[in-house]
């Protein structure tokens, strides 16, 4: 048992290293649902890429967030009409969520629903596309280094935070504004 | 419609006359053939009727009124209009039901329209329609609605496309006028006369009453063409047409039966649809006695819907939707208390104590009370209003409403004669032991995930629960059950305790996840319910399993009808075990194990004898599904394209046997082969 999870440390390792955006896993869905059949033949290896956690352990609850569970196309067999349901008894209420995003230099202000994306990668692409401008990759340690733009936002304590620490799910119901701050001032504001 | 290779063990006249017997069926007259059939229901027993001789096939497809179509794209409209001249009412189901979550494309098909256009012209005296998993557009609702006198019952089940405009036909067009058809049919008995009595002036004056009649009924759209319209009036024959009159007279005095009776619809998609078309039904429409909008996300007003239950008095199952709070309910429920099904609309509402007394009465005062559903939102502070109407009941849905194993408890103590019960797991094992204790006519037991992709992390219920529940209700046979974890033991016990299982739909939601206990494969869990259910009609596995688990299955599950496999298996040998043993095998959905060609192959004969074989992300190629497709002409065997996959492998396959070739309809991405 101890052997295995050695292995899914060091899976983890490797995800977390990798320069881009969002939680290890949460845009791997799409792969990992195709690897979860290649290694059908080793049920193990693809429920622990899943989970490890909850395999390794006879039912106790960890404390922390474990890797965000790889999202297979149409499992558990729940059907779509329920999916109403589940998004209100679970998440938080709300009709789109529209938010202001300024850029520094911009003559006015945009408006874009959060809802509308499924995580960061596709969030900033679209910021990139609406403002014409390249902020590149997120890393946990430099930010976006090396991009004259970092994406910032205001939560809901009134803090500026910079877009890409927390999960996308948190991020999208703590944020109540955006902007896209440039120059020598985001540069050096994400080194920190 | 389902060729049912088993040949009727009865002599044929010929045998019979040689045998020395005086008995031939050629003897038997035809009303009498006719009679006796016309009391024949299922339509199965209906299918092997049709096989005995010619004359019984006829005798049988004249008296068919209920058409049941399991796969709409196994016979064309065109085959059945030849062969069924009399259909009332049809039950028709379309996509597969992997479609159910999302794993196929939109505009895939199952397209109601040609059925509907043929409806129109062949059966115009259609009165009930029946559609599950097919796509409803408005221009076939507005065709429906207006095509047909004696129209009653439209049910449309996880169906999409329609919106507000396509109910606001149904609504608008629910009564049916009866005059204009009442003086057709006379002027054709007088015309039958004429014709008799060779008065040509009279059969002139009568021809020149129905052409300008066409006209006038076309204008109004009842048919959809002039065209349609003759080849309606030819069916007239003589014997008919004069039954016709007799019946028209009789059903003239109940005139209100003619109207629709029945608007429901289940499990809808999440699409947004106006709620004008409740407004549309007319002031003097009386006659529902179902209406069911509860999954659609309209917002209906609410002083239409008071005003049409307040003048349905007949009206016994009334499901609202989450639109309607708390006080309207209390004002619909008053004015129905002869309810037999009701479902709620949203609990989340303040009341003043006042209200809640009402409403605690108003639940009280249900005699015939026998199901109830919706809840939204309740909680344990209002839960209690619904005590009164317990008593009584039969079938709980608690599907949507998040209960916890507190609250959850207190309510079944009153609900003593529950016999089908359907919950979320947030009640938990907790929950579950009370059921075990408090509903022993238990029958049917559906648990839901709250949280299926596990963001949340809630407990759930596990092996404990589910044990619980078949300690305490021995008669269980339908069972749904979503869980995080499971042990062989559990089932093995479960199984001992409930033998009777027709339906066990186990999802243990990790995929191929083993006994959390032993580690092992969840193999002898499911040989155990293959072994001990010998009534078993369907089955769904989950969990870590080997092909042992399939073994199992084809050797004792002989009356297995619908098995659904994912992420399971170990070799082409399972799906082989299953093919090569289950007799009775109907509907076989797989995805995510590791059959590939030779498994596929090694069902050749099987699948004719079934109605579908879905196969997704498991290792087929495009050569073996050719391969198939080759030798066995009469199945469509049709490749779904992704974009993303490569050119040979076959990701998503639905083999079904058709007498009517290959789809006409089929879009870009689906491949027939």
């Amino acid at each position: 048992m101890e052997v295995l999870l050695e292995i899914n440390d060091h899976d983890l390792n490797l995800k977390a290293t990798e320069l881009r955006l969002g939680l290890p896993g949460s845009e791997e869905s799409e792969k990992q649902s195709s690897s979860c059949v290649k290694n059908n033949n080793n049920k193990r290896s693809s429920s622990e890429m899943d989970d490890p956690r909850l395999n390794g352990e006879s039912g106790q609850e960890s404390d922390h967030t474990p890797a965000h569970k790889a999202q297979v196309v149409g499992w558990p067999p729940v059907p779509p009409y329920r999916k109403n349901f589940l998004k209100k008894k679970l998440e938080s209420e709300g009709s789109g969520m529209f938010v202001k995003v300024s850029m520094d230099g911009a003559p006015y202000l945009r408006k874009i629903d959060l809802k509308s994306y499924k995580n960061y990668f596709d969030l900033i692409k679209a910021l990139e596309n609406m403002f014409k401008c390249t902020i590149g990759g997120f890393s946990e340690r430099e930010g976006y280094n090396g991009s004259e733009y970092a994406p910032t936002y205001e939560d809901k304590d009134g803090d500026w935070m910079l877009v890409g620490d927390v999960p996308w799910d948190m991020f999208i119901t703590s944020c109540k504004r955006m902007r896209i701050m440039r120059g020598s001032e985001a540069k050096g504001w994400s080194c920190m | 419609m389902d060729p049912n290779p088993k040949k009727p063990n009865i002599p044929t006249p010929d045998s019979a006359i040689s045998n020395g017997s005086t008995h031939s069926y050629s003897l038997v007259p035809d009303e009498v053939l006719e009679k006796v059939l016309s009391l024949v229901d299922s339509h199965k027993d209906r299918n092997s009727v049709s096989l005995v001789c010619k004359n019984w096939y006829n005798a049988e497809r004249w008296t068919r009124t209920n058409l049941f179509i399991g796969n709409c794209y196994s016979v064309s409209p065109e085959i059945v209009a030849r062969r069924f001249p009399r259909i009332k009412s049809v039950r028709l189901k379309g996509k597969p039901r992997f479609s159910d979550f999302n794993m196929l494309p939109r505009d895939w098909g199952a397209d109601v329209n040609p059925w509907v256009v043929m409806f129109a012209k062949v059966y115009p005296f259609l009165e009930e329609l029946r559609l599950k998993r097919m796509t409803v557009s408005d221009e076939s609702l507005e065709l429906l609605a207006k095509s047909f006198p004696d129209f009653k019952a439209l049910s449309l089940s996880s169906c999409d496309g329609f919106s507000d405009d396509g109910l606001n036909a149904i609504a608008t067009h629910c009564m049916s006028d009866l005059f204009p058809f009442e003086e057709s049919v006379e002027v054709a008995q007088i015309m039958v006369e004429a014709v008799a009595d060779c008065n040509s002036e009279f059969v002139l004056r009568c021809r020149e009453i129905s052409v300008s009649n066409v006209k006038a009924s076309s204008e109004e759209g009842r048919y959809s063409t002039e065209k349609s319209m003759v080849s309606f009036l030819s069916r007239f024959s003589t014997s008919w047409t004069y039954s016709k009159v007799v019946l028209l007279d009789v059903s003239f005095l109940e005139h209100e039966k003619r109207n629709l009776t029945e608007l429901n619809i289940q499990d809808n998609g999440t699409e947004d649809i106006g709620g004008g078309w409740l407004s549309c039904f007319p002031d003097n429409f009386v006659s529902l006695q179902v209406l069911n909008f509860a999954s659609l996300n309209s917002e209906v007003s609410f002083e239409a819907l008071e005003r049409l239950v307040s003048r349905c008095k007949s009206l016994r199952v009334l499901k609202v939707n989450e639109s309607v709070n708390l006080e309207q309910l209390q004002r619909l429920i008053v004015l129905a208390p002869q309810l037999t099904e009701l479902g709620t609309g949203s609990f989340m509402q303040e009341l003043t104590p006042r209200q809640y007394e009402d409403l605690e009465i108003s639940f009280r005062n249900f005699k015939d009370i026998q199901a109830l559903s919706g809840l939204w939102e309740v909680t344990s502070l209002y839960l209690p209003v619904i005590y009164g109407a317990c008593a009584g009941l039969t079938f709980l849905n608690l599907s949507e409403a998040a209960l916890q194993s507190v609250e959850f408890s207190k309510l079944l103590a009153h609900c003593p004669n529950l016999l089908r019960l359907w919950v979320v797991d947030t009640v938990e094992d907790k929950g579950l032991e009370a059921v075990g204790s408090s509903c022993p006519l238990l029958e049917e037991l559906r648990v839901f995930p709250a949280d299926p992709y596990d963001r949340h992390h809630r407990h759930g219920v596990t092996d404990s629960g589910f044990l619980a529940v078949s300690h305490g209700c021995r008669k269980l046979h339908y069972v749904l059950y979503f869980c995080r974890r499971m042990t062989n033991a559990a089932v093995v016990t479960i199984v001992q305790n409930c033998p009777d299982f027709t339906h066990f739909r186990l999802c243990i939601m990790n995929p191929g996840q083993p006994d959390y206990i032993t580690n092992e494969p969840m193999d002898e869990a499911f040989a155990a319910v293959a072994k001990t259910c010998t009534k078993l009609q369907r089955l769904s596995v989950s969990g870590l399993l080997t092909d042992l688990t399939f073994e199992y299955i084809g050797k004792y599950a002989k009356n297995l009808e619908t098995l659904s496999v994912a992420f399971a298996g170990s070799s082409d040998r399972g799906m082989q075990c299953v093919l090569e043993g289950c007799p009775k095998l109907r509907k076989l959905e797989i995805r995510d194990c590791p059959f590939g060609n030779a498994a596929l192959l090694s069902g050749l004969e099987k699948y004719e004898r079934m109605r579908s074989l879905w196969m997704s992300a498991c290792n087929l190629t495009m050569k073996g599904c050719m391969l198939l497709a080759r030798k066995m002409p009469r199945l469509n065997v049709e490749v779904i394209k992704d974009e993303e996959s490569d050119d040979s492998q076959a990701d998503k396959v639905y083999v079904y046997r058709s007498i009517a070739g290959p789809r006409q309809d089929a879009p870009p991405f689906v491949l027939t082969l």
